[in-house]
Formats: structure tokens, C-alpha cells, sequence
């Protein structure tokens, strides 16, 4: 790939980002006309940034390297991420805007009336923000890797680089706009490139993605191993390695793989002729926490279907205790209008996730070695030149790789800046811009000094651990606390600890690689089926236990969060 | 793997599941009896101990009394006082009814317990009496009625229950009963001193009018045969923005309304010194949405107004702008006008030069900021003579009971 367009490419996104940060204010706002300036944020508008700021690096990259890998099973992935926003529109949207609330302690502070559950709900805000920035900045690692050959580390330091620089220049100051920005960019990254490589399919014959059987090299590829792998193999292979197989060392020999599993070691470059099956891999046991993600693509059914069932309630409940979706909110002026954003939001959103498959397909053809060497989540950034080749390709490559590194962007800056908001409010002792800086820098240079510590995990996988973990804490706290008038501030703390701490444990534990394998590990690695039924539970049965402990002000709290805003205030007027 | 290991398994993580459910009831059930629970350390002597323990409890039942005799405090506070005198059960009323009853007994003694109360308030006096309950089981076999006062007399009663007539259970009772009425006289004090805030927002209200609405027509009148057409919108806008000022519900606003009237109230300014005026706002929409007090940017437009205009024949020229930074929005508004001595500012602020040119506007701003926000969000002024004025103000974008009403456009005209 050609690195001087795609190093130019990122460089302009970054360069636009700040920029747009910085002056956009003064560009829109520099007026004396009050009617312009006192607008408030439209829904389309807050629906964009909010698309611009949820669409990471799992679905730019992560969604088409999962398809590719395992085939349409993993669809779910975007029909997760997207479905979220139905179960938002209809059970949280505009309570949680009329609630007041900026960031999720608020509103539990201001639904169940204590400092307690605030604080319980400040510890998984900052869980689910950091399990959710560590594979953003990964995933910008891998990007920066694939363009330019840099170390795995650079590229998400230079993405916390940015982000701290934003806030330390004194924020986006018109970060909606740089949001909204962002989304149409990373669409337009997706989408032009998008048409050019189903035309070179169509004007290739359009040959068929198999996903039953595997995938075939179509023509000579050689690859180089980047770690120690276990290559399963169905029936006898010819190849040509330079390394070592099965313990003994090669040359520039041809070989024949028999049937059955064969170790191959690091380093190790295979030489496949067109038309053979590209071999199953699998890295070695024992090479760290790596394995984790592996029983969505185990061989039993049963896993499988217990794994997507995890993924679906996941998904489908976590997106509403993300951090940085649910500061934006904040920005609609009313309940309405919050309604109308989410519903926007799903159109948008629903949108951009009909092309992440569509690059996963093109790889499985294309591209299928990338399964063999681990980096199936640089599919999209590397199909274009593939498939086109030339100035065009290199030149699609370049937008792919801005698009990628807008996604970094806008997701890392909005969580720091949700985590950065909470550790301010909460955690850090004095207050003032400086000590916002300083909860920011916090904010991003602890999962920064992570992600260089742990193995990379593929990207959709990751998030969804933020997912499973945000589900579990967060829906039934908004659910319950919006829905029923018996939740009690015992029972948000129980069921916040169980739940979500169930949740969070069987994620760390399943990320330190400390898991048993089989049945114990797939719960553990996809915990929401259970932990999330038991958060529920646990918050149901407590605050019946404890219903001497229903906050006072709870009907009016209700009222205030459920009566359009118009009606609350002629009450209000009433009271005084 | 094998059946059996797997049900094995299941029947484990169902078992872990238990486990978890298990630990969670019982974080529920600490949270909920914490407070309760005695402050056992192995300090000092029993009776130092019974001591500590002893204004610990009273410390506990404390906070909820401030709130005023209200049946949510009594409800808070009677458990407290109960297990201060270790009683059978304890009552708190107010001058009519049974405000909260704490222990058992609360079905059939209620009634009662009204009518001895009454008796009391008549006489002023705790009195000790039987019961005379019917029914075998009942352990409150005597009452302790003992009266809670205040600056306007009585305002209720605390009843204790016991189970044997004891002169120690009067006198503790009654010591109770008093150091209720001393936090209910201190709730008093709180009210008074926000009725005495509320009376100054409304003397904020009516200290915009006399002057301002006397230019303000006599500007209208100006333009009503050379301009007639902006003699109207100059009058709508004046409708608007006494709307606005005078309206009489709610504490908060948002900042987009409040924003609102500061334009109108400058549109009206600008009619009067016609050029001389030039106003520069940069706002980030996201911000529009915070609630802030009522009435709290535009004494400082005001100010602003008022050194660049009316004390000096320079051009005038004010920028505010409102800024998104984090869990904070941060506002200023800015002149180039005459400024003021810092020290002349600081004595103003501090309530020792009432009634100078800065009338009630920028202390009431400073003192009701603080009130709603603490003294870290109070707003900062840089000024200097000749210099012209900055003022800052930090607004969390959330605070607990801080909620804006509804806008005041949606109300009917005559709201």
C-alpha cells in the first residue's frame, strides 16, 4: 500500500478534526443575530453526531473482518449495534433527556435520590468507557500497522495524542458539528469504495463468496505468519514453506500437509498455489490471552447459539448505558426531541452498517489469507488494492485509512470526554478547567497504557465485552428506573453490583486468559444471557425487600420524566 | 464433553448464580440497615460508649428535622428517635394528624393518640397517662405526651409508648421533645432565609422595571412615526421580555430563554444608544439546553450595559459567549466600558455599599450561584477602573432539584 496517501489521508482527518474543533464556533457562531445563535442543536444534527461518535472502529473494521472470518453468523454483530437504538427510542430516550440527567450517575442520582448509587454508577461508567476505548485504540494500532509498517503501539498513541492535544487546547468547542463530520465522513469512506470494488466484482464475474466451505486462494499468495498458529486441515495441502512445520525446518520446500492439525511457528512464510482451501488457524494454546474469543467459531452448535443469544441481549440492552451516547442526549432541547434524534440515529446508523458485510464477502474472496495471519480486521483497508490496484486503489486505500482513523477519533474523544465529565464530578478532588484536563489525560492514558500491555483481540469482539457489560449494569438501572415505581436505592446498588459485576468479572476474567476452556468459557466470555437476567433480578427482588426505602420524591420524579415538558412546567407553575 | 460433565457444569453455574443473587440481597440488606447500625468500636468506658452511641443517633435524626415537621422527616426521623429512647413505639404529630409511627400498635392507638394530643396543646404541658388498651397482646400500656414548640407556639406532639409506667421515660421524653423543637426552630431559620433569597429575586424583578421601562417606551415613542414598523417589533419585544421578568413559577431556566431575553433586552438597549451598542455572541448550541436560576445572566448584561453606555460616550462593546467544557457550561459577558475599582466590587459583593450604582443585580447573581451551585461555582469578575468587565460563570450541566420550567413561549399570553 502506498504509504504517502494513506499517511496523507489520516493527516487530513486529523488536521480537519482539530480544525473544525477549534474554529467551527467561530465560523457558525460569530454573529450578533440572537435567532442564529441561541438555535438549539437540531434532531438531524444531534442524530449524526451521535452516529459520528457510536460508529468506532468495530463496525469501520471489525464487523467485515468478523464476516470474513466466520461467515454471515456474525451479521448479528450490526443488526446488534443498530437494533440497540429501537430498544433506546422506545423505553429510554426521552425520559432519560427529561430527567435532566447530563451523564448516567445524574440520572440515577436524580431518580433514586443518593450519593450511593451514584457512586456505584460512576465505578461502570468508567469500566464500560475504558473496556470500550481499549480496542479503539488497538484497533488504531493495527490500522497504523497495516499502512506503514509502524509498531503495534504507535497508532493509538497518536490518537490519545490527539485527543489529549483537543482537550488541552481548550476542547472541541463545537464538538457537534466535528461529530457530525465525522459520520459522513467514515459513510463517504465506506461507501465510494464500496462501489468501485462491486464493479471490479461484477466486471470479474462475480464469483460467489463461499461461506459453507472454505474460503480458496485464487490465485498464488504467499504469507507470512505473524505468531505461532495451528493449521487444521481437511484434506492434504501442497505448499511451499520457507520456517518451520511440525518442528522440523524448510527451505523453499514443497510440502504436503496430511489431513489433521500441524503446527507451524513464527516467521514461517507458506506459498499456496491458486485454488487450494486456505487451512483453518488457530493460534497455539498457551499463547496468551488470545483464545478467548474463539467459541463463536468452535465447531460445537450449541456454542454457537448460546454465544449469539450472549451478543443479541448484549447489543440490543447495552447501548444505552454507553457513556458517550448517553451525554448526548444532553444536547436535545426536549423529550421530543431526543425521540426524534434516536429515531434518526437508527436511520443513519442502520445505513452505514449495510457495508461492513459487504467489504467482509469481498475479503472471504479476495482476500482470504488474511484469516491465516490474524489481521482479518485490516480486510477493508487492504481490498481495494487489491482488487483495483494502480493509482485508483492506493488512492481508495487513502480515504479507507481516513475513514478507519475518523472512526478512532470521534469514539476515543467522545468516551474520554464522558469518562473525563464523570471522573471530574466524582472521582478527582478539585474542580476548575485544569482538573478537567487532568480527568481527561486519566481518562485516556490508562487504557492506553493497557492496550500496549494485553494481546490485541479482533475489534467487534472487544466492544461487545463493553456491551455485555453496559447491559448488564445500566439497562435494567434505566429500564427499572424509568418503568417502575418500587426500584429502591438498595436495589439499584444490589442489582448494579451483581449484575454488572458478574458481568465485569467474567470479562476480566476471560481478557487475563484465566478462564477454563469449554462450556464455563463461553459463559464467561459472552456473559450477558445470564448476567443480565440476573441484574434484572437481583434489582426487582431487593427493592421488594427493602420497599420501606422508595425515595420520597419518586411520583414527582416520574411524572416529571414521563409528562411532556410543556405539561410539567404548567404543573410546576400550578405548585407555586 | 461428556452429559454428565456438562450437567455438572449447569448445575454449578446455576449454584454460582444463587451465590451471586445471594451476595447481592445481602449488599441490599447492609446498604439499607447501615445506618442503623451502632458505631460498636471498642472505644473507652460503657458509659462513654452509650454516649457516643447516643449522639451518634441524634446526629442521624438530626438532618431530616431540618427539613421542618413534615411527614417525610417524621417518617425518617421516628426510627431514629425510637431507638434513642428504646421504647416500645414512638409518635410524632403535628397540631391534626399522626404524622409517623414508629414500632407497633399504629392501628388502634392512632385515633387516641389525636384526641390526648389535643388535651396537651390545650394545657401546654407533657403529661404521662394509661392507655387503658384492650387488647391483651398490646405492649404500649402507658404514654408519654410531651409538646414540640416553636416561635408560634405549638406545632405538635412527640408521643412515647411503654410498657410500665416509668418516671425516666417522662423526663427523657421530654428532654426529646425539646431538642426537636430547638432543630425544628433551626428548619424555621433555614425557611426564612429562603423566603428572604425569594424576596430578593423579586425585588430583582421589580428593580428592572422603574427605569428601564420609562427608556424604553420613550424610545418605542421615538420611532412610532418615522419607523412605525420597528416601533412594533420594539413593543412585541417589550411585551416578551416583562413576560419573561415578571413571570411568577419556577426558580430555573433554561440558558436558550434566558439568552432570549438578554436579546430582547439588548434589542430595547440598542433602540435607546442606537449605534453606540455592538454586541458579539458566541454560543455553543450544546449548552442551550442547561438549566441555570432564573434571572442570573441578564443582571450582568445589565452591568455590562450600564458601565459601556450610560458612564462613558464611547462606543460600547459587550460579548458573551457560552462555552461547552465537559460536565460544565462556562459563560461569560464581556464590556469595554468604564469598569470599577476591584476593592469598590469586592465591598459591594460582600453587602457593605447597598444601594450603589450596582444596586442589588450582580450581588444577588454572586449569592444565588453560589446557593444553588457551592461556593466553587461562584462566578469570577476581573475588572479594573477604566478597564471594563469580565464576568464568568461556571454552570454544572446537572444538579440534583436544579430543573428548568417550561418555556415561556408555550404559555398562554396571559400566563
Amino acid at each position: 500500500m502506498n504509504q504517502t496517501y494513506a499517511l496523507t489521508a489520516v493527516a487530513v482527518v486529523v488536521l480537519v478534526t482539530l480544525l473544525l474543533g477549534a474554529l467551527g464556533l467561530r465560523i457558525s457562531r460569530t454573529t450578533s443575530d440572537f435567532y442564529v445563535a441561541s438555535r438549539t442543536v437540531g434532531p438531524r444534527l444531534n442524530a449524526a453526531a451521535i452516529s459520528g461518535e457510536y460508529l468506532s472502529a468495530a463496525s469501520f473494521l471489525g464487523v467485515a473482518g468478523l464476516v470474513l472470518l466466520q461467515g454471515p453468523g456474525m451479521l448479528w454483530y450490526p443488526v446488534g449495534y443498530t437494533a440497540g437504538y429501537v430498544v433506546l427510542l422506545a423505553l429510554v430516550a426521552a425520559p432519560l433527556r427529561r430527567s435532566g440527567a447530563y451523564t448516567l450517575p445524574d440520572f440515577a442520582e436524580a431518580r433514586l435520590e443518593s450519593r450511593t448509587v451514584r457512586r456505584i454508577a460512576v465505578l461502570f461508567v468508567v469500566g464500560v468507557g475504558w473496556l470500550y476505548l481499549l480496542p479503539q485504540l488497538q484497533g488504531a494500532g493495527l490500522t497504523l500497522e497495516v499502512l506503514t509498517g509502524a509498531p503495534h503501539w504507535a497508532g493509538g498513541l497518536v490518537v490519545a495524542g490527539v485527543v489529549s492535544l483537543a482537550v488541552a487546547a481548550g476542547g472541541m468547542r463545537s464538538i457537534t458539528f466535528v461529530q457530525a463530520f465525522q459520520y459522513w465522513l467514515k459513510l463517504t469512506a465506506l461507501l465510494v469504495p464500496a462501489f468501485f470494488l462491486i464493479a471490479a466484482w461484477a466486471g470479474d464475474g462475480a464469483p460467489r463468496a463461499t461461506f459453507d466451505a472454505p474460503a480458496v486462494f485464487r490465485e498464488a499468495t504467499s504469507v507470512t505468519l505473524a505468531q505461532d498458529v495451528r493449521l487444521s486441515v481437511k484434506e492434504p495441502l501442497a505448499v511451499t514453506v520457507t520456517g518451520q512445520v511440525d518442528g522440523r525446518s524448510h527451505v523453499a520446500e514443497p510440502l504436503v500437509l496430511a489431513a489433521g492439525e500441524h503446527a507451524v511457528r513464527a516467521h514461517a512464510r507458506l506459498e499456496f498455489a491458486p485454488d487450494t482451501p486456505v487451512p483453518d488457524a488457530r493460534e497455539e494454546p498457551g499463547a496468551g490471552a488470545g483464545t478467548w474469543s474463539e467459541p463463536p467459531s468452535g465447531e460445537l452448535r450449541e456454542y454457537r447459539l448460546y454465544a449469539t443469544y450472549g451478543l443479541i441481549l448484549a447489543t440490543f440492552l447495552g447501548t444505552m448505558g454507553l457513556p458517550h451516547v448517553a451525554v448526548r442526549f444532553y444536547t436535545s432541547p426536549n423529550g421530543r426531541a431526543a425521540r426524534r434524534t434516536t429515531l434518526a440515529v437508527l436511520g443513519l446508523v442502520g445505513a452505514f452498517y449495510l457495508l461492513p458485510p459487504v467489504y467482509g464477502a469481498l475479503g472471504r474472496i479476495y482476500a482470504p489469507e488474511l484469516a491465516l495471519t490474524g489481521d482479518a480486521d485490516a480486510a477493508v483497508l487492504v481490498l481495494p488494492e487489491r482488487m483495483l490496484g494502480g493509482v485508483l486503489g492506493e488512492l481508495l486505500g487513502a480515504l479507507l485509512a481516513g475513514g478507519a482513523f475518523a472512526a478512532f477519533l470521534s469514539t476515543a474523544s467522545g468516551l474520554t470526554m464522558a469518562v473525563a465529565g464523570v471522573l471530574h464530578q466524582d472521582v478527582l478532588p478539585t474542580r476548575g478547567v485544569r482538573s478537567f484536563r487532568s480527568a481527561a489525560l486519566l481518562a485516556i492514558l490508562v487504557p492506553l497504557g493497557v492496550s500496549v500491555a494485553v494481546t490485541a483481540v479482533p475489534v467487534a469482539d472487544a466492544v461487545g465485552l463493553a456491551f455485555a457489560v453496559s447491559a448488564s449494569s445500566f439497562c435494567p438501572l434505566l429500564v427499572l428506573g424509568i418503568w417502575w415505581r418500587g426500584l429502591t436505592p438498595p436495589g439499584a446498588v444490589a442489582g448494579l453490583v451483581t449484575g454488572g459485576g458478574a458481568a465485569l468479572s467474567a470479562v476480566l476474567a476471560t481478557r487475563a486468559g484465566l478462564a477454563p476452556t469449554g462450556w464455563t468459557h463461553t459463559m464467561l466470555a459472552w456473559p450477558a444471557a445470564w448476567s443480565v437476567p440476573l441484574g434484572f433480578l437481583t434489582m426487582v427482588v431487593v427493592s421488594l425487600a427493602t420497599r420501606s426505602r422508595i425515595p420520597a420524591g419518586t411520583a414527582a420524579t416520574l411524572a416529571r420524566l414521563h409528562l411532556p415538558e410543556v405539561v410539567a412546567g404548567d404543573r410546576a407553575g400550578g405548585r407555586r | 464433553m461428556t452429559g454428565a460433565g456438562q450437567a455438572l457444569l449447569a448445575v454449578l453455574a446455576v449454584a454460582g448464580a444463587a451465590l451471586m443473587l445471594g451476595a447481592g440481597w445481602a449488599a441490599g440488606r447492609w446498604h439499607a440497615r447501615r445506618g442503623e447500625r451502632l458505631a460498636g468500636l471498642d472505644l473507652g468506658t460503657p458509659v462513654e460508649r452509650a454516649t457516643f452511641h447516643t449522639l451518634h443517633t441524634a446526629s442521624l435524626a438530626a438532618p431530616p428535622l431540618r427539613a421542618g415537621l413534615t411527614e417525610d422527616a417524621a417518617r425518617k426521623a421516628a426510627r431514629r428517635l425510637r431507638s434513642l429512647l428504646g421504647t416500645e413505639a414512638l409518635c410524632l404529630t403535628d397540631r391534626e394528624a399522626v404524622l409517623a409511627w414508629d414500632g407497633p400498635g399504629a392501628d388502634h392507638h392512632q385515633r387516641r393518640a389525636m384526641a390526648r394530643v389535643a388535651v396537651m396543646l390545650e394545657s401546654g404541658r407533657s403529661q404521662s397517662v394509661r392507655t387503658e388498651c384492650q387488647r391483651p397482646d398490646c405492649p404500649l400500656k402507658w404514654a408519654v405526651f410531651a409538646p414540640l414548640t416553636g416561635e408560634d407556639g405549638m406545632l405538635g406532639a412527640l408521643v412515647a409508648y411503654g410498657s410500665r409506667e416509668s418516671a425516666v421515660l417522662v423526663r427523657a421524653a421530654t428532654e426529646l421533645a425539646r431538642w426537636v423543637s430547638v432543630q425544628l426552630e433551626l428548619s424555621e431559620l433555614d425557611r426564612s432565609r429562603t423566603r428572604l433569597m425569594e424576596a430578593e429575586i423579586k425585588a430583582l424583578r421589580a428593580q428592572i422595571s422603574p427605569h428601564f421601562i420609562f427608556n424604553s417606551l420613550a424610545a418605542i415613542a421615538s420611532f412610532v412615526r418615522t419607523d412605525p414598523e420597528r416601533a412594533r417589533e420594539l413593543l412585541l419585544e417589550f411585551a416578551d421580555f416583562t413576560r419573561y421578568s415578571f413571570r411568577r413559577h419556577g426558580d430555573f431556566t433554561t440558558l436558550a430563554e434566558e439568552l432570549r431575553s438578554i436579546q430582547q433586552y439588548l434589542a430595547l438597549a440598542g433602540a435607546r444608544f442606537g449605534d453606540r451598542l455592538k454586541v458579539t455572541l458566541q454560543v455553543a448550541p450544546e449548552v442551550l439546553p442547561v438549566a441555570l436560576p432564573f434571572l442570573c445572566l441578564q443582571p450582568l448584561v445589565e452591568n455590562a450595559v450600564k458601565h459601556g453606555l450610560e458612564d462613558s460616550t464611547e462606543e460600547c462593546r459587550i460579548t458573551i459567549t457560552a462555552q461547552d467544557a465537559g460536565p460544565d457550561a462556562v459563560i461569560t459577558v464581556e464590556d469595554n466600558g468604564v469598569g470599577m475599582d476591584p476593592e469598590l466590587l469586592r465591598r459591594i459583593l460582600a453587602g457593605e455599599r447597598a444601594g450603589s450604582s450596582s444596586g442589588v443585580g450582580l450581588p444577588n447573581v454572586d449569592e444565588r450561584i453560589r446557593q444553588v451551585y457551592g461556593d466553587a461555582y461562584g462566578p469570577v469578575m476581573e475588572t479594573g477602573v477604566g478597564a471594563g468587565m469580565k464576568v464568568t460563570v461556571r454552570i454544572p450541566k446537572y444538579r440534583a432539584g436544579v430543573h428548568s420550567s417550561a418555556s415561556v413561549q408555550a404559555l398562554p399570553p396571559q400566563a
